[in-house]
């Protein structure tokens, strides 16, 4: 083996940009906000703190397994995953460009996060999607509930067209 | 409705808290197996995948309160031996949560007393003086929102729905409401926590709860029972005496871990 210089954190970044998060594989893992921190130690250890979407995602194993695959590739094998909770994931983190990456996949990107409000409200108080496929807003929620955690089914009364959107969590 | 088995309830175990998290863990991971079991059975898919959904949210949440409960313990137990290798007598949830799924609306009835239980419970216990058990409870508490929001609605479509889905809803209320006292009892346990400031009493979230319950109750048309003297005679499931039906949830839960121990796939 050919030892290599000290990984730098920016350099652990770059590739953490590369891993792509199994079920919306258009977003990497940073731009999800899956990954809380980066720490590099003066061994050259690595430290990635993430933290789970929803509490029960069964991708979220997979996603650290492929991080640290990524980064041993990389030639660094001192990895390290880190979880924590706080502060809870919130699709909020999402960045502008990452929305717009969700769109052009089909996917509507989430809403506004609800923070506070009441513990048990009966319908969701909420502008309705955009449609990713013609723009339109006449759009309706058909199931809370979608192919995974993170996703809620709608349908589009414009254009006729079932499409998936990003739960504003 | 079978009654409780009768089983002497331990002594108070020295760990309060682990007995605490154990509680929320296991209410959790019970009733997750229980919705689970509507995977592929869902009256429309919508709701087979929505069951599965909550489930798995309730895995989920069981898994982090089990792991910090095994590190709280500090024997090395880890959230799967916590879940897969206890017997019945070391499980620590209310009987609510093990009664079999029976028909949709006896689904939604315990769904939703158990959903606006966690709400009100979670948003409380993210201001606990435990700051990783605040962390977890705010963390479950935006899933408990969506659950319960998911089943107040089911009770208002069934409840102010057809003839039968009424019947249906009010008779599962009926046959329910004996079984919720016991999420608001509070122990040796309980009363250790509220000292500390780790989690909040009870009794104060009873009533909160049942003015969020009545509240829904009223839109769905359905008449909330009398707390009954009966109500009182279920009790147990946090110091180990359950129903027969946990035992059978068990075993298919437990087999495949017990069978292969420390098989990966």
């Amino acid at each position: 083996m050919v030892a290599r210089a000290l990984p730098s954190r920016e350099e652990v970044l770059a590739i953490l940009d590369t891993v792509m998060d199994p079920e919306v594989p258009v977003l990497s893992v940073r731009e999800l906000g899956i990954v809380r921190d980066v720490t590099v130690d003066a061994e050259g250890a690595v430290t990635v703190t993430v933290t789970p979407t929803y509490s029960g995602c069964p991708a979220i194993r997979v996603i650290e397994d492929d991080i640290v695959t990524a980064i041993r590739a990389a030639g660094i094998s001192d990895v390290r995953m880190r979880t924590t909770y706080a502060p809870a994931w919130t699709t909020d983190w999402i960045a502008p460009d990452a929305r717009a990456k969700l769109k052009a996949y089909g996917i509507a990107p989430p809403g506004r996060a609800d923070s506070g409000g009441a513990l048990v409200q009966l319908m969701r108080a909420r502008p309705s999607a955009q449609c990713p496929y013609c723009d339109s807003y006449e759009t309706e929620v058909r199931s809370e509930f979608g192919s995974t955690a993170c996703k809620s089914v709608c349908w589009c009364r414009s254009c006729g067209q079932p499409f998936e959107e990003f739960k504003a969590h | 409705m079978t009654s409780p088995s009768v089983v002497p309830a331990p002594r108070a175990a020295p760990n309060a808290l682990f007995e605490y998290l154990l509680r929320l863990g296991d209410d959790r991971l019970v009733l997750g197996h229980r919705v689970s079991e509507w995977c592929g059975h869902g009256p429309i898919l919508e709701e087979d995948i929505a069951t599965s959904n909550v489930a798995l949210d309730l895995l989920g949440q069981a898994t982090m309160f089990l792991r910090l409960a095994g590190e709280v313990e500090g024997k090395g137990r880890d959230e799967d031996a916590l879940a897969y290798f206890r017997e019945v007598v070391e499980f620590r949830n209310c009987h609510l949560v093990e009664l079999p799924k029976g028909d949709f609306a006896f689904t939604t009835a315990r769904q939703f007393l158990f959903d606006v239980h966690a709400v009100v419970l979670l948003d409380a216990l993210s201001r606990s003086t435990h700051a990783e058990l605040a962390a977890i409870a705010a963390k479950a508490l935006k899933e408990a929102k969506y659950h319960v929001r998911h089943s107040a609605e089911w009770m208002v479509k069934l409840g102010d729905g057809t003839d039968e889905s009424h019947r249906r809803l009010q008779t599962a209320v009926d046959d329910l409401w004996r079984f919720t006292p016991e999420m608001f009892a509070s122990d040796a346990v309980d009363r250790a926590m509220i000292e500390l400031g780790i989690a909040p009493d009870l009794a104060e979230l009873r009533v909160q709860w049942e003015a969020l319950v009545r509240d829904v109750a009223e839109r769905a048309t359905l008449t909330l029972p009398h707390d009954t003297p009966r109500a009182a005679h279920v009790r147990g499931g946090r110091t180990g005496a359950h129903t027969e039906h946990l035992g059978h949830i068990l075993a298919e839960m437990q087999i495949i871990a017990r069978s292969h121990p420390g098989a990966t796939w």
